[in-house]
């Protein structure tokens, strides 16, 4: 399919899906950057990682644009980070009032719901993607209006909201500056926070030009002109709306209030001035009291945006009458977040803020991008997230490979808020898809590998013996004194590295030849 | 001080000059060192790979050849590598408790307790920045991951080698960013893991250094694989290597295609007990 | 099973053996730092607080007195109104400001100058506001650390549409509203947690393009901060 910076052609079944703003496409387009295969499910797209990853690495634009923005981030954070002296002791505030949230969450529900009630506020409970959908659908309709503003949600993305809407006539329009990039080139996000942070500025400029309406003669690829011409073209739609849709990055459960942080002015826009207001959260987004805001609050501007604090925070509690919507719903939403609770170890997933800082300084992220993780959550956060909000469906689904996406190199811990260990939850599901397989009775050739690894290194006897068999290693290398190639899968390695020829004589036979007067195992003697 | 060392399985088959080094420095420091025989692994690679169970034969007899440490018959236990040290520290109990072993967790965590990486033993234990070391060459440093964000060893490996009479210790750019070993990950995920080794071995280039050395193996193998196929004409050697190089003694840096113990005699020869 | 049952349901599954609401769970270690290094209203406090706004590119003034925030009001928007003058040619100006605000603040606009008064009781519409150039309000509590002002709808600050639709915004701070730390400011927002709440850091901007930091997008695109002594 002809594709414009990766948008999917018009003649492209479901080219416009994700709302209006496809509609006003033009013809031919040329191909400037890559394919986004627009999925229908947010969390799982359908490919396994290390095949989307091989794409993308292809892309050399996109890896361009990731090194920069995730390096700029990067330095930001960790400016505005080192300032603070009590980090540290901040992140185990953080980490120890989500714990206590998910111990408690059936009361602290009960009591968000009873305080956000007395206000004014309408609770509608969701057990999965459809149900949500299903919900804000019938209150959209039940207003009368065809068209909604949204502001950036990553809980909407996750269940498809936009997608769902198109299919009942209702118009959603994206207002975060970002999100309107990815919806106007009908992509789809690659970030938590910078949902196009895979697009540059000329990128984004021809997106603009190409899909947006009004924009200005001879605009530039100057980010500022850019935001601008956002600021146009939203404007009106803001002052009209009738109905928004948001997220939630908190919820106070000891006064019902709802909290949305971001920059641009958007998330006010659409949280203050339409008469109907319908936010979807998941259920664990609760924090105890209001008081707790102060840590939180203190910890995800500085690692989301690296900056002291971001520009705008909306609170609100039910209704307040004569000041913003009057209709106030709240969507809580499980989809398959009791599955990652039902987990002791996997559970620690859920004390995720959504900063993305863990995206920011993943080495993996940053050379694949968010698209290669096959769902709305990329990065290290997503391959823990993802995997258990959907289940397996088998040895084949390819949000297995997700765990298997990291090096462990243990960057994202140290840097997470709220100090989820990610690479011990890696690990962890790792072992979990492992013992999937085997409950399977599923033979892999991996698992044949490790067990007779572990036969061999379970024992000194049999490893020694073992450690012969590099001779076969040290012909191959030869006089180079290398090795470079090896056939499958061996040459998974000698690609694009060397391996050097074994030593003549191991460490063990090495020392008995040197330090032992009584070689313990026969292999000793050299 | 009397010393077990764990070798680790890699560096035992594949680059002993890293244990051999070990001894030497620290016998040349005045202390006994010790190789409990049926050692073989601790795990790590089963355990990083998700195969918890398989990894138990493995790590049983990890903690069997070197629980006479609790019995006081040694003062301490030697790794020369980060990320098996990691994994001990942080791993062998976790999974002996998945595979409801709680006795051999319970010994795994003490054991584990007297276990130290190369520059741990040698800053903390033993109280030494200089260990008496000459290498006169360029020398860059890569702080591997684990042992920076798991053991949290700082900068003791280079407090270590700034002592070292007559290197010529050059900074890293982006030092600790992860090289793409990641253990499994660079065959799962080989394309990704070249991507990052890329990137690394451009840093590495940039310094001039003729040597390239960290505190693990693994990591090194990793690198040195990628230096060695691109004819970058740098070498790398572990931490201890250098720290056992002496005027009398000299350690040389091994030629290109030549990163084996295939090198003079001299690098390896210790004396004996 | 409705789908509230079902979903408490599940998360009381889920916790089988996990008893936090028993006490079970170690109290939150809450070792990090409650006050900040200066005292309320202190002049280290305010130091810091401008500091931090002027990074935010918020244009901040200093005044003594009650008469001397009546002059700078009307001098920042005299201002404001020629420019906009020299851009889309003269216009009658016009200027919002909450039902509760100290109404001789704004006896120094410039001549000509349309006051409009908002309340909850007779609030503007988005599309009046659209019209109108700019708000003056008072403010909840200053956060120095973090150069954020909160307001709370408290009848001196008014209902949120004000401070969002007009592009300037002239925001008035007591020195003994300003705090040091966040959590000092959080204390004095829980007084009153029901009220809807603004925290604003600077004017509207974003980080989308590349991560660099573009100042103004929807939210007002210039914010001024009027520091009298109290």
């Amino acid at each position: 399919m002809s594709t414009f910076l990766g948008m999917p052609s018009l003649a492209a079944p479901g080219a416009s899906r994700r709302g209006p703003a496809a509609d006003q496409t033009g013809a031919d387009r040329t191909r400037v950057g890559d394919d986004v295969p627009h999925p229908d499910a947010p969390l799982r797209w359908g490919e396994t990682f290390p095949d989307a990853a091989r794409a993308a690495l292809n892309n050399s634009q996109l890896r361009r644009n990731l090194a920069h923005a995730t390096s700029t981030i990067r330095a930001k954070r960790a400016a505005v980070v080192g300032e603070v002296p009590d980090w540290e002791e901040l992140r185990t505030a953080g980490s120890d009032l989500k714990v206590r949230v998910m111990a408690d969450l059936p009361a602290l529900l009960e009591e968000f719901e009873k305080n956000f009630t007395a206000r004014g506020g309408i609770i509608h409970w969701a057990r999965d993607a459809a149900e949500a959908n299903r919900i804000v659908a019938d209150l959209v309709k039940a207003t009368g209006e065809t068209e909604v503003v949204k502001v950036k949600s990553m809980a909407t993305q996750e269940i498809g909201l936009n997608e769902a809407l198109a299919a009942e006539g209702i118009a959603a329009f994206e207002t975060d500056l970002a999100e309107l990039i990815v919806q106007l080139a009908d992509d789809m996000p690659s970030h938590i926070l910078v949902p196009a942070i895979h697009r540059n500025r000329s990128e984004i400029r021809e997106i603009f030009l190409e899909r947006m309406e009004h924009t200005p003669e001879g605009m530039t690829d100057a980010p500022r002109e850019l935001a601008m011409a956002a600021r146009a073209h939203l404007r009106r739609k803001f002052l009209a709306a009738k109905v928004a849709i948001s997220g939630a990055n908190f919820a106070v459960a000891s006064t019902g209030t709802l909290t949305v942080v971001e920059s641009e002015g958007n998330g006010r826009m659409c949280l203050t001035l339409p008469e109907t207001l319908i936010t979807v959260m998941g259920i664990e987004k609760l924090v105890p009291t209001f008081e707790d805001l102060e840590v939180f609050m203190q910890l995800l501007p500085r690692s989301s945006t690296g900056e002291r604090m971001n520009p705008y925070t909306s609170l609100w509690t039910g209704v307040t009458p004569g000041d913003g919507p009057q209709n106030v719903h709240l969507v809580l939403l499980d989809n398959g977040r009791t599955n990652a609770l039902a987990d002791d170890v996997g559970r620690a997933a859920l004390k995720c803020i959504r900063c993305s800082a863990c995206l920011n300084v993943c080495p993996v992220y940053e050379r694949v991008g968010g698209h290669a993780y096959g769902s709305v959550y990329p990065g290290p956060i997503g391959a823990i997230l993802t995997p258990q909000l959907t289940g397996s469906t088998g040895h084949s689904d390819p949000n297995n490979t997700l765990p298997f996406a990291s090096t462990l190199c243990g960057a994202c811990y140290e840097v997470c808020p709220v100090k989820i260990d990610i690479p011990s939850l890696l690990v962890h599901l790792r072992a979990r898809t492992v013992e999937e397989d085997k409950a399977r009775h599923r033979p892999t050739a991996w698992g044949a590998a490790m067990k007779a690894a572990s036969f061999v290194m379970a024992d000194s006897t049999r490893f020694a013996t073992a450690e012969k068999g590099t001779a076969a290693l040290r012909l191959l290398a030869g006089k180079k004194k290398r090795v470079t190639s090896l056939p499958y899968p061996g040459s998974l390695w000698t690609g694009a590295r060397d391996i050097p020829a074994p030593p003549k004589e191991t460490f063990r036979q090495w020392w008995a030849s040197t330090h032992d007067d009584s070689p313990t195992t026969p292999e000793d003697a050299s | 001080m009397r010393i077990a060392l764990a070798a680790t399985c890699l560096a035992d088959a594949m680059f002993p000059q890293a244990p051999q080094a070990t001894v030497r420095l620290l016998e040349r420091l005045g202390h006994e060192v010790v190789f409990p025989p049926t050692q073989t692994c601790c795990g790590q690679m089963h355990v990083n790979t998700g195969y918890f169970a398989d990894a138990m034969p493995i790590i049983t007899n990890h903690v069997e050849a070197f629980s006479p440490v609790l019995d006081d018959e040694w003062d301490a236990i030697v790794v020369p590598s980060g990320s098996c040290t990691g994994s001990i520290r942080h791993q062998q109990a976790m999974v002996c408790r998945t595979q409801g072993n709680e006795k051999l967790a319970v010994t795994a965590e003490a054991v584990a307790a007297k276990t130290y990486e190369l520059s741990e033993l040698l800053v903390d234990v033993l109280g030494v920045t200089d260990v008496g070391a000459h290498f006169p060459h360029r020398v860059t440093y890569h702080p591997t991951c684990h042992s920076l964000r798991m053991l949290h060893v700082g900068d003791r490996p280079l407090q270590l080698l700034r002592a070292v009479d007559g290197i010529d210790l050059v900074e890293l750019p982006d030092a600790e960013s992860c090289c793409g070993f990641g253990g499994t990950f660079a065959l799962k995920n080989s394309e990704t893991s070249v991507a990052m080794l890329g990137d690394k071995m451009t840093n590495v280039r940039s310094t001039g250094a003729e040597v390239l050395t960290a505190g693990d193996y693994s990591c090194l193998m990793h690198i040195g694989g990628g230096l060695s196929r691109t004819r970058s004409g740098v070498r790398t050697m572990h931490l201890a290597e250098i720290l056992a190089s002496t005027r009398t003694e000299p350690a040389q840096p091994p030629t290109v295609g030549d990163p084996g113990t295939d090198r003079s005699a001299t690098s390896i020869e210790v004396s004996t007990r | 099973m409705s789908a509230r049952s079902e979903i408490l349901h599940r998360v009381r599954a889920a916790l089988d053996g996990v008893t936090g609401h028993q006490g079970t769970l170690p109290p939150v270690a809450r070792e990090y730092r409650r006050t900040g290094e200066h005292a309320p209203g202190s002049p280290g406090a305010i130091d810091l607080l401008v500091d931090r706004l002027e990074d935010y590119k918020a244009h901040v003034h200093r005044v003594e007195t009650d008469e001397a925030v009546t002059a700078l009001v009307g001098e920042v928007l005299a201002s404001h109104f020629a420019t906009l003058d020299a851009e889309t040619g003269d216009a009658a100006r016009s200027v919002v400001v909450p039902a509760g605000l100290a109404t001789h603040w704004v006896d120094g606009l410039p001549s000509g100058t349309t006051v409009l008064t908002d309340s909850r009781e007779a609030p503007m519409t988005a599309l009046e506001l659209d019209e109108v150039d700019a708000v003056v309000t008072a403010a909840r509590v200053a956060i120095a650390d973090t150069g954020t002002i909160v307001l709370d709808g408290a009848e001196d600050q008014g209902r949120r549409a004000i401070t969002l639709v007009p592009d300037v915004h002239v925001c008035v701070v007591r020195t003994d509203q300003v705090v040091d730390s966040v959590p000092e400011g959080v204390a004095i927002l829980a007084e009153h947690p029901d009220r809807p709440q603004t925290w604003i850091s600077g004017p509207s901007a974003t980080s989308d393009i590349e991560l660099s930091r573009v100042e103004g997008v929807h939210g007002p695109r210039t914010l001024h901060v009027i520091i009298v002594q109290a």
